[in-house]
């Protein structure tokens, strides 16, 4: 294969996870990583590396729009990203040291909880809590519009959800993904913040953690402009035409074939570096 | 203090701004770069199997900055992916100017430690 042809199948294969990421919610970079690493043979370092970019540019494009309909929590954002920056460095670090086998078994253990996530369906939770201690002294509850007006919230479970965050920025610096998944469920589950404010700061916080591992990844050789160009171009208007028929799509059906092919994905991620392919 | 904020609003729309400019003039750049570098190197063999590391004149600011002035593809699609690398860093410090003038001072230091880590990982791993 010569360059011009990868280009074009990786860019076509990146613009289909792009769009299929944004139209199902779980993001183009769980699908780009296995798809370079099992289908195009590429190193999964190199691999890793424009995911990462990738997750960038996606997070970044919807994160603009997120923010000015103010769904998203800014300060909840900041002060987790606190977080899940440090991990990200760490999960960079980790990744120099550990074998590509290793890590791709670990992937392999994500897709198949992002699977096993996005399958369930999500329940707001009604009840209106009391805020703790530590989210007031942070200042972290907030309003979000609805239908009825803007409508308040408090923060809770504090510690818990700072934990699932640093744990969250490990993975997204050792896989090159945007860990949205356990993003979400550091917020939704343990810090009882709405859905919406919770799906909308994460993405406003993928592109701030990938960032932090990302400028390790450039700086040790791990970004390659000949695999990276095509992803993040194909990725990227994937994303944007997604957004578009987001609203027409029935995205409940894609969701749960969207979840197959990441099951599928998953499994052999892990045989193939449980028997030292990748 | 459920209310936002007049100030609040205006800040979330330049964030907005901010994050989508960036995006566009990374993307722009690396598909400028992309023509270039398909057309130096559109017929060789791909070969991204065997990890190498990318060389320095790739992984360094002043590296890639040296082959964007020599028209290098690679070295343009590399600009492109510092600028959006950038795109992130440059919104958590206007962040920190935004806190700095509400006052919020406890989120102005939460902002410029995130901003630290940042920039360590940018600027202080070579």
């Amino acid at each position: 294969m010569n360059v011009l042809e990868f280009s074009a199948l990786v860019g076509l294969g990146s613009l289909l996870a792009g769009f299929l990421g944004a139209l199902t919610g779980l993001g183009g970079g769980v699908v780009v990583v296995p798809m370079l690493a099992l289908l195009f043979h590429v190193d999964i370092r190199y691999a890793i590396g424009a995911s990462l970019v990738s997750v960038i540019a996606t997070s970044s494009g919807a994160a603009a729009a997120y923010v000015r309909e103010g769904y998203s929590n800014i300060r909840i954002g900041m002060f987790l990203e606190t977080a899940t920056t440090v991990g990200a460095i760490a999960g960079a670090a980790i990744a120099m040291y550990v074998s590509g086998s290793a890590i791709a078994i670990v992937f392999g253990l994500v897709l198949l909880y992002s699977a096993f996530l996005s399958s369930r369906d999500r329940v707001e939770h009604g009840e209106h809590l009391p805020s703790s201690n530590l989210a007031t002294k942070l200042r972290l509850n907030g309003s979000y519009p609805t239908a009825s007006g803007m409508q308040p919230y408090n923060v809770r479970g504090v510690p818990a959800g700072y934990g699932l965050m640093l744990g969250a920025g490990v993975l997204s610096g050792l896989l090159g993904i945007g860990s949205g998944a356990v993003k979400v469920l550091a917020m939704d589950q343990a810090m009882k913040i709405p859905f919406k404010v919770s799906t909308t700061t994460s993405n406003f916080m993928i592109g701030v953690t990938a960032a932090a591992s990302a400028g390790l990844y450039l700086a040790r050789g791990y970004i390659a402009p000949g695999v990276a160009m095509p992803v993040m171009l194909g990725v990227l208007a994937g994303a944007l035409i997604g957004a578009r028929v987001l609203v027409k799509a029935r995205v409940k059906v894609l969701r749960y074939v969207f979840a197959a092919v990441i099951v599928v994905l998953g499994v052999e991620m892990i045989f193939n570096g449980v028997t030292g392919r990748l | 203090m459920t209310t936002r904020s007049w100030n609040d609003l205006r800040i979330e729309v330049i964030i907005g701004a901010l994050l989508r400019t960036g995006v566009i003039l990374a993307a722009a750049v690396v598909l400028f770069g992309a023509v270039v570098f398909l057309a130096q190197h559109g017929r060789e063999v791909a070969a991204h199997g065997v990890f190498r590391g990318e060389p320095e004149s790739l992984t360094s600011v002043n590296g890639i900055i040296q082959g964007v002035l020599h028209l290098s593809g690679k070295a343009i699609i590399q600009l492109g992916l510092l600028i959006l690398i950038a795109t992130p860093v440059a919104r958590v410090a206007f962040s920190a100017v935004a806190f700095a003038i509400e006052r919020d001072y406890l989120y102005v230091w939460i902002t410029l430690f995130v901003l630290a880590v940042l920039l360590y990982s940018l600027l202080g791993s070579h």
